[in-house]
């Protein structure tokens, strides 16, 4: 057994710069933030003048654009996490078919994931802004000659093609470990017994690959919940701040309108939301887990 | 033809088409950056009629490219490095030592990677603007670090739990201390660990925006960001714009064919924790 001098110096030596980093950077603003929300802190140091009970967080229910932006959010997030993960199975099932090319579709469908949201965003704003339009304009196509961005409604679909584009190849990689884990002498069996091709997809390999599934949707659930990089280069929040996600909508109220207070509220609202997904996630993996 | 050979004619035209459609950005961004703005303006779609590297020069010079490149690099880098060897240490430390208490602090650790950014930026903000105020690039990283760890460290500590303590009991025999038992014995048990951790960090560092834009001032401003003010200022100089994007790109695309394996492998590897 170890002494209780030496157990402390292996700590100081092996565990006590990384848990003091983590602490300062990560634990100490978590609740720093979270106690501020009932004080009438003023963004600047640790101190604060007075309580304000729950003053914060009915400012920030009483404002309307947060709940719009939610609600944005919320369109936006169950959108995303459908298409892309059914893009992404698709892509998935495509390179994983024996063709010669497959590496190089998969490296095309994987590298927007590579590159950061907001490149990405203004790359597409070019594509929409500039490209889709002189199509437009060349075929004779009177509804895209206006870009997608000048439009609340067209916006949220620009917003969903990009981060289709961008997620797809990245859940594509979890979908292609899924198919690849599963055994080869139990799709045998299937073809012995006669089991046509979707039958094995559809009661084989899919329910033998529940894993890749549960963690590709919280993945993309997660992320298109906090999206923030994709829709500064993209849509910048416009038109009219109709295109805001919760994120920016956070960081503007805090750091463009200054509501130091109100935007720590909503973030800590936020942060309330992403738990809740994440046990949610915790309770339905291990329940799969048991399962198997 | 059989049928087969038909099937299989048909995934590889889709997948082609596929392909073209992932890649028509960049096919985009690529042929616009070499065309001066009529030209664009006339046909975005088109090749450009004569190759010229002016757009090239002008977003060269003006998002300041090879410091943000340089910028880039070396928070990158460093933090990088410090995880590695902050993470590994921690990790050995945790799955070694036993006691309730360090299993409480793993589960803490791991609890935490649901915390989202935007629950802590505001306070961060204005508490930290001293430390950011002494240095901006060594502040960044040792924020990098502070969230950083959690990831890493779940990841060595999955691997080193494999590794059987006999290893360990013997070179504290041969009178190893602890320091080279690790660094000799261990940490190069760790190597593919430590190639996942490398390049899920890499590429969240390289890519992010958010924290360097509320802790850099413009001279040290990382590629993202600098593509950001640049992007800000010129997108309506079409072809300047594209040559920016273009180089913000490059790096990374050059980084992916040289680690290509190592990356997608990575990737999963740090997804299906």
């Amino acid at each position: 057994m170890l002494g209780r001098k030496k157990s402390f110096s292996r700590f100081m030596k092996f565990a006590a710069f990384p848990f003091f980093a983590f602490a300062v950077v990560m634990v100490f603003p978590l609740f720093q933030g979270a106690f501020f929300t009932f004080t009438d802190w003023d963004g600047f140091g640790v101190t604060f003048d007075s309580f304000v009970g729950l003053d914060n967080y009915a400012d920030a229910s009483a404002d309307p654009a947060f709940w719009s932006s939610l609600l944005f959010t919320g369109q936006y997030v169950v959108v995303s996490l459908i298409l892309v993960n059914v893009v992404a199975f698709s892509l998935a099932l495509l390179v994983t078919t024996k063709l010669r090319s497959s590496n190089i579709f998969r490296t095309f469908f994987f590298i927007p994931n590579l590159i950061g949201g907001v490149i990405l965003g203004f790359i597409w704003q070019f594509v929409f802004n500039r490209s889709f339009t002189a199509f437009g304009e060349r075929l004779g196509f009177e509804s895209w000659t206006t870009s997608m961005l000048n439009d609340p409604d067209s916006a949220f679909w620009a917003l969903v093609i990009v981060t289709v584009w961008q997620m797809s190849g990245y859940m594509m990689i979890i979908y292609i470990t899924g198919l690849l884990s599963v055994e080869k002498d139990v799709l045998e069996a299937a073809l012995i017994d006669g089991a046509s091709e979707w039958r094995t997809l559809w009661n084989i390999k899919m329910p033998l690959m529940a894993q890749a599934f549960t963690i590709s949707l919280f993945l993309t659930l997660r992320n298109s919940f906090m999206a923030y990089d994709v829709n500064v280069g993209l849509t910048g929040g416009g038109p009219f701040r109709s295109t805001e996600l919760v994120s920016m909508h956070i960081f503007n109220e805090a750091f463009m309108f200054g509501y130091l207070g109100t935007g720590q509220a909503k973030a800590v609202i936020m942060f309330a939301i992403v738990a809740v997904i994440a046990l949610v996630q915790v309770a339905i993996s291990k329940r799969a887990e048991v399962q198997r | 033809m059989t049928r087969a050979r038909i099937r299989r004619r048909v995934i590889f035209t889709v997948g082609v088409v596929l392909s073209a459609v992932y890649a028509f950005p960049f096919f985009l961004v690529l042929v616009n950056s070499f065309k001066p703005k009529v030209e664009i303006l006339r046909n975005p779609v088109a090749f450009p009629v004569e190759f010229s590297w002016e757009n090239f020069d002008q977003a060269i010079r003006k998002m300041n490219y090879f410091q943000a490149l340089t910028n880039s690099l070396l928070v990158t880098v460093f933090a990088v490095t410090a995880l590695i060897l902050v993470s590994s240490m921690l990790a050995y430390f945790l799955a070694r030592t036993p006691g309730r208490g360090w299993q409480v602090s793993f589960f803490v650790l791991v609890a935490s990677m649901i915390v989202p950014f935007q629950a802590l930026m505001i306070p961060f903000v204005g508490t930290y603007g001293w430390l950011v105020n002494l240095s901006e690039q060594a502040s960044l990283v040792f924020f990098y670090i502070g969230f950083g760890v959690a990831l890493s460290t779940f990841l060595y500590h999955g691997f080193i739990s494999t590794i059987p303590r006999e290893l360990d009991e013997a070179a504290a025999i041969d009178g190893a201390t602890d320091f080279v038992t690790f660094w000799r014995i261990i940490f190069p048990m760790l190597a593919p660990v430590t190639a996942t951790v490398a390049i899920i960090n890499a590429l969240w560092i390289w890519n992010d925006f958010l924290l360097p834009s509320l802790v850099l001032s413009q001279e040290n401003y990382t590629l993202p960001l600098s593509t950001y003010l640049f992007y800000g200022q010129y997108s309506r100089e079409f072809g300047q714009a594209m040559a920016g994007l273009l180089l913000a790109i490059v790096p990374i695309i050059v980084f992916y064919f040289f680690l290509q394996r190592q990356i997608v492998s990575g990737v999963s590897a740090g997804a299906v924790k």
